[in-house]
C-alpha cells in the first residue's frame, strides 16, 4: 500500500462516510452522490446485540428486498453509539433521525413508512428529539450527547468497524502513514510527550514518557502491548472501542512500534468480550491483507506485526507485569518492579502497554498536533475521558467529556438524573481500585488530581452512580468481596489482607461491629497499601476507606445502632405486618417461599421472624402498602 | 498430582484429534499454553485429568504447570458443566440493581449453589464479572443468550424456556 493508494480509497469512500456525519439539507445533497438515498445505522455492540438488535437486522434486511429497497437503502453495522439503555438503537441519515428500543415489527413499519414512503415514524423515535411543535432533532442535540466531545469514540456509531475502508475513509491510516514517511521516532514520541496525554487505564503516567523510556531501552527486540483486559466491574469503554473502532487501536500500535523501534505486538483482551475480540482479529486481518501491518509498511523500512491473545478471566492480568506473564503462557502473576516493562517486560524484552482508550487518542494527536490535544482539559489532565455511566442512573451508556467537567454536568444534564425521583448520593469511580465521591462533591471536575484528592481515582473510566438505596458498607463489601476473589495469591498482605478486612466488614453488617473495629481496618488497610507487590492489593482498600471518610455515619449506625439506615443488610432488618393497614388477602402468605407467615382470610397476618429470609417479596406483592421493612 | 475425576472422562478419538492439532498449531509459539488451555476447553467443555495430562506431553511442559494455569484462571473448568450454562452478572452495576437477587432465586429456583451443577447436568450456575451490557442491569445469561433488565419473578420466565423442552431453548 502507497500512500496515493490509502488517498485513493479514502476520497472513493469519503462521501458515503460524511453523510452520516453532517446531517438533514447538505447530507441530503451528499446522499445522492453516494448512491444510496438512505443509510440505516444499527448498534451491533454487545449491549444492543443483547436487546436483540440481530434480530433488528435480519426483519430489515428481508423487509428491503421484500420491497425492493435494498439497493437505494444502504444497511451498516456500527458500533455503540453510547446510549446503550435505549438499545436497539437505529438512526436514519440523511435525517438522522433517532430510533430508540427497536423490535422486528417496528421495523416493518419503518421500513413502510419512512424508508419507502418518506414519513418519519414519530412514535418510535427517542423521546427526546421529538420537539412539541414536531420538528425533529438529531442525536447531537439531545442532551445526552450535547456537552460530549468525541475524540477516543469518534467513529464508534458512525463507521462500520468490519470494513477497513471505512475507517479510511474518516483518515484512517493516514497518521502512521505520517509518522513513518515524515517523522522520526523520537519526533513521534516528542508529539505524544507535549501532547500531555496520560495512561488512560488507571495509573495515569504520561503516554509519551513510557514510550520514551522504551525508546532508550537497550535492545535489537522491542514488543507493543495493548491492554484491552478491561476488568472492573462495570466499565465497558474499552469494549465498545474495540467493538467500534478496532482499527484506530492497531494504528495506534503500530505508531508506537514505529516510535520505538519494536516490531510486534499483542493485544491482550477478555475472551468475555466475543464481539470485540472477533472484530479485532477481523481488523487485524483486513490490515494485513492491505499491506498496513507487515513488511515494509508505505514502503519503508518500519515492518510490525500484531498478535491477538485471550484473557482467560483474572483481574489481576490487568496489572502490567501480570499481563505480560500471561501473555508468556504462565499464571498471570505480577512481578515487583523495578526493572520496569520499558526496560524488561514481554519475554525479557523492552515493552510498552498502554490501554485501549489511550491508543485510541494516538492517531488524532499525530494528525491534529499536540497543540490541539493539549488546548483540551484541565492543567493537569489534557484531552477527553470516556467513562461507562451506569447503575442509579437515567441514561446508562458511554460518554466522553473533556477533561474537567463537572460531576453534576454528568450527572444531571448528560446522565438525566437519578430515576425515580431518588437522591443521588455518591458517585463511585475506580471501581475496586478506586472510591466514591460523595453527594457535596458534585461540583468537583472530572480530572486525575481532583479525583486522587478526593481519596478516589479516575480508574479506567467505570461510574456507577449510586442512590440513597444503596448502603456504603454493603457497596465497600461487594468491592472487597471482589478483590478477595481476584488477589492472586502471590503476596501475602493482598492474599490475607483481602480476607481479614472482608472478615470485619462481614462482622460490621451482620450486626457484630464493634468501635475498635473501625480503627483495626485503618491499620490493615495501611499496611496493605505500602507493602502488597502491585496496584491490586495497594489499592484494594480504596473502596473501603473512601466509604468510611464520607459516610462513617453509615458505618457508626450499623456498628451502634444495629441499623442499616439503607435498608440493604439483611441481617440489620426485618419485616413486619401493621395490622391495621392488613386486609387478610393471603397474597403474602402464598408468595413466601419461606413459608414464613401466618393468618386467617380478612385477618391481620403475621411474619415469623424466625422463618423470615428476608427476601421483600411479601412487600412487593401487598397491594396495600400493610408491609414495612424496618 | 493426584489423580481426582470424579465424573467419569469419557472423550472421543475425534476430540483427541482435535487436541492435537491445536497442540500443534501453537507448538512453537512462545506462551502457547493459555490459547491451547482455550481450545481444550472448546472441544471438550472442561478440562479433566487427562485432557491436562495430554497438553502437558504434547507441550513438551510438566503436568504441575498445565494444572498451575488452568486453576489460576477462573474462565478453566476442571469439572463438567451443565447442558445449559447459566450465569448471572455480578458486576458493579448489575449489583447495585439487585443481581444478587437474581442469582439467589435461581439457586433456589434449582436448588444449588452458585458454581454447582444440577444433579441431572440440565443446569450449572455460575456468577460472572461484567458482561458488559450494563445498560440492561441486572443482566443473567443462559449459554450465549443474554436476558436483561431481570427481577426475580421474570427467573421462572427465562428458565422455563430451558426446561420444558431443551431444543426449544436452544433454538433462541
Amino acid at each position: 500500500m502507497t500512500i496515493e493508494q490509502l488517498n485513493e480509497i479514502r476520497e472513493s469512500k469519503r462521501e458515503l462516510v460524511m453523510v452520516r456525519k453532517v446531517i438533514k439539507e447538505e447530507g441530503e445533497k451528499l446522499a445522492q452522490k453516494t448512491g444510496y438515498r438512505k443509510q440505516v445505522l444499527i448498534c451491533g455492540g454487545t449491549g444492543c446485540t443483547s436487546s436483540g438488535s440481530h434480530k433488528v437486522v435480519d426483519t430489515l434486511e428481508a423487509s428491503l428486498k421484500k420491497h425492493g429497497l435494498e439497493d437505494e437503502i444502504l444497511v451498516v453495522k456500527t458500533g455503540c453509539f453510547g446510549l446503550c439503555a435505549l438499545g436497539p438503537i437505529m438512526i436514519v441519515y440523511p435525517e438522522g433521525c433517532f430510533y430508540s428500543q427497536m423490535t422486528p415489527e417496528h421495523v416493518e413499519r419503518i421500513v413502510e413508512e419512512h424508508l419507502r414512503d418518506g414519513n418519519v415514524v414519530k412514535e418510535y423515535l427517542y423521546q427526546e428529539t421529538v420537539h412539541s411543535d414536531g420538528s425533529i432533532l438529531s442525536l447531537n442535540e439531545t442532551n445526552f450527547y450535547k456537552k460530549q466531545m468525541r475524540v477516543a469514540l469518534r467513529n464508534c456509531g458512525v463507521i462500520d468497524p468490519e470494513q477497513i475502508e471505512e475507517y479510511i475513509a474518516v483518515d484512517g491510516y493516514q497518521a502512521l502513514a505520517k509518522a513513518v514517511t515524515q517523522m522520526t521516532g523520537d519526533e513521534v514520541i516528542d508529539e505524544v510527550l507535549k501532547s500531555g496525554l496520560r495512561g488512560r487505564g488507571g495509573g495515569g503516567f504520561p503516554t509519551g514518557k513510557k514510550w520514551a523510556f522504551a525508546k532508550a531501552a537497550e535492545g535489537d527486540i522491542k514488543y507493543v502491548c495493548c491492554n484491552a483486559d478491561e476488568g472492573d466491574p462495570g466499565a465497558f469503554m474499552d469494549r465498545s472501542i474495540l467493538e467500534g473502532d478496532p482499527h484506530c487501536v492497531i494504528e495506534a500500535m503500530a505508531i508506537a512500534g514505529y516510535s520505538i523501534g519494536a516490531q510486534k505486538g499483542y493485544v491482550y483482551v477478555r475472551a468475555e468480550y466475543p464481539i470485540a475480540v472477533k472484530r479485532l482479529q477481523i481488523a487485524v486481518d483486513q490490515a494485513k491483507e492491505y499491506g498496513l501491518l507487515g513488511e515494509h509498511i508505505f514502503g519503508t523500512d518500519f515492518s510490525f506485526d500484531i498478535e491477538i491473545r485471550l484473557g482467560a478471566g483474572a483481574f489481576v492480568c490487568g496489572e502490567e507485569t501480570a499481563l505480560m506473564t500471561s501473555i508468556e503462557g504462565h499464571r498471570g502473576e505480577p512481578r515487583p518492579r523495578p526493572p520496569f516493562p520499558a526496560v524488561k517486560g514481554l519475554f525479557g524484552k523492552p515493552t510498552i502497554l498502554n490501554n485501549v482508550e489511550t491508543n485510541a487518542n494516538i492517531a488524532q494527536i499525530i494528525l491534529k498536533g499536540s497543540e490541539w490535544y493539549s488546548s483540551i482539559g484541565t492543567e493537569g489532565s489534557k484531552g477527553t475521558k470516556v467513562f461507562a455511566l451506569g447503575g442509579k442512573i437515567t441514561n446508562v451508556g458511554l460518554v466522553e467529556i473533556p477533561m474537567g467537567t463537572t460531576l453534576r454536568e454528568i450527572v444531571e444534564e448528560i446522565g438525566g438524573g437519578i430515576p425515580n425521583g431518588k437522591k443521588f448520593k455518591a458517585a463511585q469511580t475506580g471501581g475496586p481500585s478506586g472510591g466514591c465521591i460523595p453527594a457535596e462533591h458534585i461540583d468537583t471536575p472530572i480530572d486525575y488530581d481532583s479525583l486522587i484528592a478526593l481519596g478516589s481515582m479516575m480508574g479506567s473510566g467505570g461510574l456507577i452512580i449510586l442512590d440513597e438505596d444503596t448502603c456504603m458498607v454493603d457497596i465497600s463489601k461487594f468491592y472487597l468481596d471482589f478483590t478477595v476473589d481476584e488477589s492472586c495469591g502471590k503476596c501475602t498482605p493482598c492474599r490475607i489482607g483481602t480476607r481479614r478486612l472482608i472478615q470485619l466488614l462481614e462482622k460490621i453488617t451482620s450486626g457484630k461491629g464493634e468501635p475498635e473495629d473501625l480503627e483495626k481496618i485503618e491499620e490493615l488497610a495501611m499496611h496493605m497499601k505500602s507493602s502488597s507487590l502491585c496496584a491490586l492489593g495497594q489499592s484494594a482498600p480504596n473502596p473501603v476507606l473512601s466509604t468510611m471518610r464520607y459516610f462513617k455515619d453509615e458505618y457508626l449506625a450499623h456498628i451502634n445502632d444495629k441499623k442499616c439506615p439503607a435498608g440493604v443488610c439483611k441481617s440489620l432488618l426485618h419485616y413486619e405486618i401493621i395490622a391495621d393497614k392488613c386486609k387478610g388477602c393471603t397474597l403474602c402468605a402464598r408468595n413466601c417461599p419461606a413459608g414464613a407467615i401466618t393468618g386467617k382470610v380478612r385477618e391481620a397476618h403475621v411474619i415469623d421472624q424466625n422463618k423470615c429470609i428476608k427476601c421483600g417479596v411479601c412487600m412487593q406483592n401487598c397491594k396495600f402498602g400493610a408491609i414495612e421493612k424496618k | 498430582m493426584e489423580k481426582k475425576t470424579v465424573h467419569a472422562f469419557n472423550g472421543t478419538a475425534e476430540q483427541e484429534e482435535q487436541l492435537k492439532a491445536v497442540i500443534r498449531e501453537h507448538h512453537d509459539q512462545p506462551g502457547g499454553l493459555m490459547p491451547v488451555l482455550q481450545g481444550a476447553q472448546e472441544i471438550y467443555g472442561y478440562l479433566p485429568y487427562e485432557v491436562q495430562s495430554m497438553i502437558a506431553e504434547g507441550l513438551g511442559i510438566s503436568l504441575s504447570e498445565v494444572y498451575g494455569v488452568a486453576t489460576f484462571y477462573s474462565q478453566f473448568s476442571l469439572t463438567p458443566k451443565g447442558e445449559n450454562r447459566i450465569s448471572v452478572c455480578l458486576g458493579t452495576a448489575c449489583y447495585v440493581k439487585g443481581a444478587d437477587k437474581i442469582l439467589e432465586a435461581i439457586e433456589q429456583k434449582l436448588g444449588i449453589k452458585s458454581g454447582e451443577c444440577t444433579e441431572d447436568g440440565m443446569f450449572s450456575l455460575d456468577s460472572t464479572r461484567c458482561v458488559g451490557a450494563c445498560g440492561l442491569a441486572p443482566v443473567m445469561m443462559v449459554n450465549d443468550e443474554v436476558y436483561g433488565r431481570m427481577t426475580p419473578e421474570k427467573v421462572d420466565e427465562v428458565l422455563a424456556k430451558y426446561m420444558n423442552n431443551d431444543k426449544a431453548g436452544e433454538a433462541q
